[in-house]
């Protein structure tokens, strides 16, 4: 009961939303602006003929490749320059410089490189999420606390346990916010990237769906799609948040 | 008693603003093995510093310490150091912090090992529990258990108990002599409590304000149990206190 009050106001103020739109657009007598019903209909459509299923199953699986890349790169990489001091001074400045480049501004060069197929895409999701890993991943390092190494260091355990059961775990939770923040930057890049080339993936469908003859109402079903598997992913990775060597941190 | 412990005319100095800030000087004292050496003195005067330096953890100016005879300026698993601030890793369940130290790969004999160490401090039930589910106290007693399980020659204990409550540090007290009356450990401590000193230790040492001498030594000539409210205790403790400025 407490709960279906809780999202009461969200649901409230998306009802009121929609119905704004359906008003309007209704007033304007709009030939090419859709209703929601409209919209509805159109995702019904993309259902029945199964190109949404396949749209979507290409962009995830982009998203996919490319952050799975980005994690197995990224989450090495910050715990070494976390640790290192001197890796962290050699690179962190090349890393700060690149962190900023909008994934957008690659395109041209992720194109030339790796022409309009898979790689291109994966390519960017993969430039895109790898940095704010490895900035958190580094950070989690730095905030380790003096006393849990000291303890490590008078037990006198090997290096692999050290990394094993103190260093890992204790930047875990940072590194699961790199995670969540690198998954919500991959699912924003691999629809612009759709858009860009390539016959598959949402982005694709919305520019396809405009340039073959004024689809709006797929445009928007589209985007709302877009937004929902987004936020499930982001539910996904909260689940992570569950873990134990996630949960140390905000028990106390 | 072969001497377990000896610290030789140590010296130390931290930068400070206006110029080098002297905190111990010519600090020296030997702990025999098996004996109990508690530390007292007044706050601020350097006794985690002198504590830092003979667990291995920082290096003085001048002087040496030497463990069994050999100098040595490394931490390492023959002497733990438990702290004020507890260094139980939160992220590990009780068990898994025992067997920490104990190295190599999950053995049933090391959880045996482990449990074993459990169950001496009184945690019997709470091995798998994580530390956030413990009370202050228990943690303690994970700490103290972590330390055990390696079978340290040396346990350095600086302020083990002083953020327990006075019941609490008082059971904790009892719970460590117990301990130690079958494991024999040397035990370095460091405390403000000079009650505390007087209830486990065998010999007290007075440390002297900034920069920290050795200003005065007592014997604790008193068997176990001891009972607090003794007119030797007494005694003791208006000597002890007289010795860090404080007249009754």
């Amino acid at each position: 009961m407490s709960r279906i009050r809780q999202w009461l106001p969200a649901l409230a103020v998306i009802a009121l939303l929609l119905a704004a739109w359906w008003g309007l657009v209704a007033v304007a007598h709009s030939v090419i602006f859709p209703t929601p019903w409209q919209v509805v209909r159109g995702t019904l459509e993309l259902i029945e003929d199964g190109t949404l299923w396949r749209h979507i199953g290409a962009s995830l699986f982009r998203v996919g490749a490319g952050f799975s890349l980005a994690v197995a790169f990224a989450v090495p990489l910050g715990l070494w320059m976390g640790w290192v001091r001197g890796a962290f001074q050699t690179l962190n400045p090349l890393f700060q410089i690149l962190r900023p480049i909008s994934p957008i501004a690659w395109i041209p060069i992720a194109i030339l490189w790796f022409g309009v197929g898979n790689a291109s895409p994966i390519y960017l999701i993969f430039i895109s999420s790898v940095f704010p890993m490895i900035v958190q991943t580094t950070a989690g390092v730095h905030a380790i606390e003096r006393r849990y190494l000291r303890a490590a260091e008078n037990f006198g355990v090997s290096r692999g346990a050290l990394f094993r059961e103190v260093v890992i775990p204790a930047a875990f939770p940072q590194i699961i916010v790199g995670m969540r923040i690198g998954l919500g930057v991959a699912w924003l890049v691999v629809v612009a990237a759709e858009m860009i080339a390539l016959r598959s993936g949402l982005g694709y469908l919305i520019i396809d769906s405009r340039n073959a003859g004024n689809r709006y109402d797929l445009v928007i079903a589209g985007m709302i799609i877009i937004g929902s598997i987004g936020l499930l992913l982001d539910g996904a990775m909260r689940l992570l948040e569950g873990l134990p060597w996630a949960t140390w941190r905000y028990a106390h | 008693m072969p001497t377990r412990i000896e610290v030789k005319d140590l010296k130390k100095s931290f930068a400070g603003v206006g110029g080098a800030l002297p905190v111990l000087e010519d600090v020296s004292f030997t702990v025999g093995d098996g004996e109990l050496v508690a530390i007292v003195g007044p706050s601020g005067c350097g006794k985690s510093t002198l504590m830092n330096i003979v667990a291995g953890f920082d290096r003085p100016d001048r002087g040496s310490v030497s463990i069994d005879g050999i100098e040595r300026y490394e931490p390492g698993p023959k002497g733990i150091l438990i702290s004020q601030h507890g260094s139980v890793f939160p992220w590990l369940t009780v068990r898994q912090n025992l067997m920490f130290g104990l190295g190599g790969h999950v053995s049933g004999e090391k959880r045996a090992l482990a449990d074993h160490y459990a169950a001496m401090v009184g945690l019997t039930g709470f091995e798998k529990s994580y530390p956030r589910e413990l009370s202050g106290g228990m943690l303690k007693r994970v700490e103290l258990a972590r330390a055990l399980a390696v079978k340290p020659e040396i346990l350095y204990m600086d302020e083990p108990f002083s953020a327990l409550d006075a019941l609490l540090n008082l059971r904790m007290r009892n719970e460590l002599l117990r301990i130690l009356s079958v494991e024999r450990h040397t035990v370095l401590l460091i405390t403000h409590d000079v009650e505390e000193a007087i209830h486990i230790a065998d010999r007290i040492l007075v440390l002297s304000p900034r920069p920290a001498r050795i200003q005065a030594t007592f014997e604790v000539p008193l068997p176990h149990p001891r009972r607090l409210t003794g007119p030797e205790v007494q005694e003791l403790r208006v000597a002890i206190l007289r010795e860090l400025g404080v007249d009754r």
